[in-house]
């Protein structure tokens, strides 16, 4: 396959500044009694109206952590922002004071989890969780309130939701109880939907329904998302673009069908190889030999040459820097040429 | 909490999941620093915790101070506090005796010194004895559950239930012999048979907590006994949080013994206990005050000390409380 | 360590038989005087071969019942009914002496790689646990030198015998999980999850190493996951869990390919598949509604309250796990057929 093979769409491409929502060179380390963990180390990604954008990564790399200093609910201490800039529409989100920074979090970007049971308050019924959003900083009244959980509920495709709005979080399944988190999420009409992980603990028949949701969602109340996860099939069936993490860096970044039809960095490429695929039989699963790197001494130059199968000299000794390979497409990787190429065959 | 629910819960969630993102997950970066090789453990950590504690510090030097003088009191002063004089009734201070004399003539610095040795001993000797019955009822009740365990929780509810100083005093009444050795076993064994309840729960709950562990399984699919599986497993588990609340017990029981003796029916002279000196004390506290405040204040900073060093550890232990 | 083939052991005959066998956990009220109100049918009546040398994978979303099919097999718990045989023998009878020989026989590898290992141990007393339980399976003198041996096995370092679990990663946990299950030299064992913790990256390695393992020492393997990609990959017959039940089983094959039970079909098209390419052409069935409570699952077919396909006669009529006329491998439904877009 040829480079004019691959697929040219990187969602929308906006001038510079004009993204909806934008993290450049962002720096984050958690200092801890051990020693200082280098956590993000400049990470960058833009999101655009109405896109999804993947945010793929094992544990450790950084993909939650970025949203998270998005939402700015990161613990500080540990976590310590060293640099970078997070800007949505254009404001700096993190120069901004808490109280505009409030405004922002919940009304414009809204955020759901992995795991909704300890997400939601069990004290408490789930049509008021969704309402006191509403009360709180819509200035509802409680009537209006309720109508308008009902509505959500509704929206959610949570079945007969009048009655169950005096119903408390562990009343409801797995499925039931993520869908009410995506509906709290929902209350303000964000324009931005963190979602992480958030299928992860769910079984796959209502995986399935999850993400059909959060795509008919996007589609109709017109959002951008951000979908954090570790798993390529589910990203595979929704992402427009997706950005590989490793070690605190965006590796790869492309639009989702070249990058799944030919990686062009090597740990991308090792992680597609070393999955089992259920359309594909007989296959060998390779590997990515050792473990990711411990955050608190990241290798030297490219923090994946202990791994990396295209590892020489040069990767031990420079950090690579983005590679533009067109489309729109990056990859920090020294060889991510030579690597696409060898995919693509 | 926030105004908002969504950002409120996820406040808490990016509390609970540490820099690595995933809970559950393998964490790189501190919980568990699988690749820096150096081994981290829940003591190594209470250990850096306690490390920069003051009261840790200060609670333990009183600890190692009164167990030296109960087992080298010569160390401390040359002394003798049998060594009674009466024609020194109420002396000033002199010579060694620093506080000066008691009502008896006595070197009340030197009585309060040996009065530790009495004092140690019954503390320490009834936190051992709880400990053995704690471990053995707790453990079992633990771990074998169902009426064993119906059953246990039945008696610790009971003997809880039992006011300790009244219950030692009836019994201490039987006790007829005057000897220095029966009465201090007779006082180690009341305190212990009353005492052991709080420890046994502790035990209780940690021995269930670590049966459930999948170690735990994986043992008894190897066909382990539950002799073995008790033994190997679950009381190593067990053991600290138990070490702990005996350290504070130690602590009770040595207020408890100074108690009885001050009442009369705990240890009798000739034993030298601070008990019995307070009372003395007491008896004199108007012509001289000294007598009584010297050992009450050795008893308070020992009971005080143990109480604290106990308590800094279950903190130290306790990862919640980090 | 050499494989445990003896002339008489041929691959491919039966090695363990389950028969109808039940788990029903009671729900009692009360603390004294306990009443039982109901039972939560964990496993209710599941009947399956494994053979010798073969991987049977068996798949099911949470609640199914396959991990406490597990530990029914390990004896963890005991079962309200039902029969098991290894060997011939009769697992859930024996005791004593024949219960060790049995045990020594069949191992688990289990899910957690963090709460599995007992974290007070070094890794050398971990691996040899087995061998203080069953001292006859290693002279004393041997099992440092054994234990040994099953780190380098399963691809640790040997050296690093007294190291404890918490200086391992994830993965190279679960290879200290998989060198304990193999020290009693056991034909079978159990997965249950076996990589489900572990990151994607390790995921393949630690899959890789199983697969190694049964070539050399040909173990049979039982492989409980719900990763269904994961379950086809190693497998070669799967069985499809549902409620308690088996209702569907056959080789990966005629799973994967020929499924003739609704909640099969459903199962496998609910998987994504790593392929942005497919994303359209993908056609997903939509199952509606959540998995009912085990404790009160639905009359006859328990699938029916979730199917598209439910009649009257499915209220009525429990389907048999038997061959249908759709497809000749068994399958628990009235109208098992072939689902047309995949034939």
């Amino acid at each position: 396959m040829t480079q004019s093979a691959v697929h040219p769409t990187p969602a929308s491409p906006t001038p510079e500044g004009g993204h909806l929502l934008e993290v450049r060179d962002l720096h984050v380390e958690f200092r801890t009694t051990e020693g200082v963990a280098k956590v993000i180390n400049g990470v960058s990604y833009h999101l655009d109206a109405g896109e999804t954008l993947a945010v793929l990564g094992e544990s450790g790399s950084g993909k939650s952590v970025t949203a998270q200093a998005i939402m700015g609910i990161l613990d500080t201490p540990p976590a310590v922002i060293r640099s970078g800039q997070i800007l949505y529409r254009g404001r700096d989100l993190l120069t901004q004071p808490e109280e505009q920074r409030r405004q922002v979090r919940g009304k414009e970007i809204a955020m759901i989890f992995q795991d909704a049971l300890s997400a939601l308050n069990p004290t408490f019924p789930v049509g008021w969780q969704i309402g006191e959003t509403l009360r709180q900083r819509a200035g509802m009244s409680r009537g209006d309130a309720r109508r308008r959980a009902v509505e959500l509920m509704d929206l959610v495709k949570i079945p007969a939701a009048a009655t169950r709005l005096g119903d408390y979080p562990h009343q409801f399944s797995g499925g039931m109880r993520q869908r009410v988190m995506i509906a709290m999420a929902l209350a303000m009409n964000p324009k931005v939907l963190i979602a992480d992980e958030p299928t992860t603990a769910l079984d796959v028949t209502v995986q399935a329904q999850i993400m059909d949701l959060l795509a008919d969602l996007r589609r109709d109340l017109d959002m951008a998302m951000i979908l954090i996860t570790h798993d390529l099939g589910v990203v595979a069936g929704v992402a427009d673009r997706i950005a590989v993490m490793y070690a605190g860096r965006i590796v790869e970044h492309a639009d989702v069908r070249s990058l799944y039809k030919a990686p062009a960095h090597p740990y991308t490429k090792g992680l597609l190889e070393s999955i089992p695929r259920m359309d594909v039989r007989g296959q060998q699963l390779s590997t990515i030999r050792g473990l990711p790197p411990n955050l608190m001494r990241i290798p030297s130059g490219c923090p994946f040459h202990p791994r990396c199968p295209y590892v020489q000299q040069v990767c031990v000794d420079v950090v690579p820097h983005d590679l533009v390979l067109g489309d729109g497409r990056t990859s920090a990787c020294h060889f991510a040429q030579e690597v696409r190429d060898d995919s693509a065959r | 909490m926030s105004d908002f629910e969504t950002v409120a819960a996820s406040e808490d969630q990016a509390a609970r999941r540490g820099p690595s993102g995933e809970p559950g997950a393998p964490n790189q970066v501190g919980g568990t620093s699988t690749v820096t090789g150096r081994p981290r453990s829940l003591a190594g950590d209470a250990w850096r915790d306690l490390r920069r504690k003051p009261i840790f510090w200060i609670s333990l030097a009183l600890v190692v101070l009164f167990t030296a003088m109960a087992a080298v009191p010569a160390l401390f002063t040359s002394n003798d506090p049998t060594n009674c004089v009466l024609a020194r009734q109420h002396a000033a201070p002199s010579g060694g005796a620093i506080f000066g004399y008691d009502f008896q003539g006595c070197d009340t610095y030197a009585r309060a010194v040996y009065g530790a040795r009495a004092s140690l001993l019954v503390g320490a000797l009834s936190a051992l004895l709880t400990g053995l019955i704690a471990l053995t009822v707790g453990m079992l009740s633990g771990y074998f559950g169902r009426w064993v365990d119906a059953i246990l929780s039945r008696v610790i509810d009971i003997v809880l239930g039992i006011p300790l100083l009244l219950a030692a005093i009836v019994l201490l009444k039987r006790v007829a012999s005057d000897s220095s050795t029966v009465r201090i076993a007779s006082v180690i064994f009341v305190l212990a048979v009353l005492g052991w309840t709080t420890a046994a729960r502790v035990v209780r709950s940690s021995v269930i907590t670590a049966k459930e562990q999948d170690y735990v399984a994986a043992a008894r699919m190897l066909g382990a006994s539950n002799g073995r599986i008790m033994w190997r497993h679950i009381l190593p588990n067990a053991l600290a949080p138990a070490v702990v609340v005996l350290t504070i017990a130690l602590g009770s029981f040595i207020a408890a013994e100074a108690t009885l003796s001050f009442l009369g029916i705990g240890l009798k002279e000739p034993t030298i206990s601070w008990g019995i000196d307070i009372n003395n004390g007491r008896v004199h506290m108007r012509e001289s005050a000294t007598p009584l405040i010297v050992p009450s204040t050795f008893l308070a900073l020992t009971v005080l000390a143990f109480i604290m060093l106990g308590d800094a550890i279950r903190d130290a232990f306790d990862p919640k409380l980090r | 360590m050499t494989a445990p083939a003896s002339p008489t052991k041929v691959r491919g005959e039966t090695i363990l038989a389950v028969e109808n066998l039940v788990k029903h956990f009671p729900i009692t009220r009360g603390v004294v005087f306990q009443k039982q109100i109901g039972a939560v049918k964990a496993v209710d009546g599941v009947s399956f071969e494994l053979r010798r040398g073969e991987t049977l994978g068996i798949v099911g979303e949470s609640g199914c019942g396959k991990s406490t099919l597990a530990r029914l097999l390990m004896r963890l718990e005991k079962p309200t009914s039902g029969k098991a045989t290894l060997e011939g023998r009769d697992l859930f009878k024996a005791s004593g002496a024949e219960l060790r020989r049995l045990r020594r026989n069949m191992q688990m590898v289990l899910q957690d790689p963090y709460t599995s290992l007992n974290p007070r141990m070094t890794v050398g007393d971990i691996i040899g646990e087995p061998f203080e339980i069953h001292p006859e399976a290693a002279p004393k003198g041997s099992r440092q030198r054994r234990v040994q041996e099953l780190l380098d096995v399963v691809g640790l370092n040997p050296e690093h015998i007294n190291r404890y679990p918490h200086q391992f990663s994830g993965g190279q946990r679960q290879r200290i999980g998989i060198a304990r299950a193999l020290a009693l030299r056991p034909e079978v064992i159990v997965c249950d999850e076996p990589v489900s913790a572990l990151d994607v990256s390790i995921q393949a390695q630690v899959i890789n190493l199983l697969e190694q393992l049964q070539d050399e020492l040909g173990l049979s393997y039982i492989f409980i996951a719900h990763d269904l990609s994961v379950v086809r990959h190693i497998s070669d017959r799967v069985a499809v869990m549902y409620l308690g039940r088996i209702v569907e089983i056959g080789t990966e094959d005629e799973i994967y390919e020929r499924a003739t039970h609704p909640y099969t079909q459903a199962l496998l098209s609910a998987v994504p598949v790593p392929d942005p390419e497919l994303r359209d052409s993908q056609k997903m069935i939509r199952l509606v509604g959540d998995v009912p409570s085990p404790a009160n699952p639905p009359s006859g077919c328990h699938f029916r309250t979730r199917c598209w396909k439910a009649q009257e006669v499915c209220a009525v009529e429990d389907p048999a796990t038997v061959p249908r006329a759709a497809d000749p491998h068994p399958s628990a439904c009235h109208f098992a057929e072939l689902r047309p877009a995949a034939a």
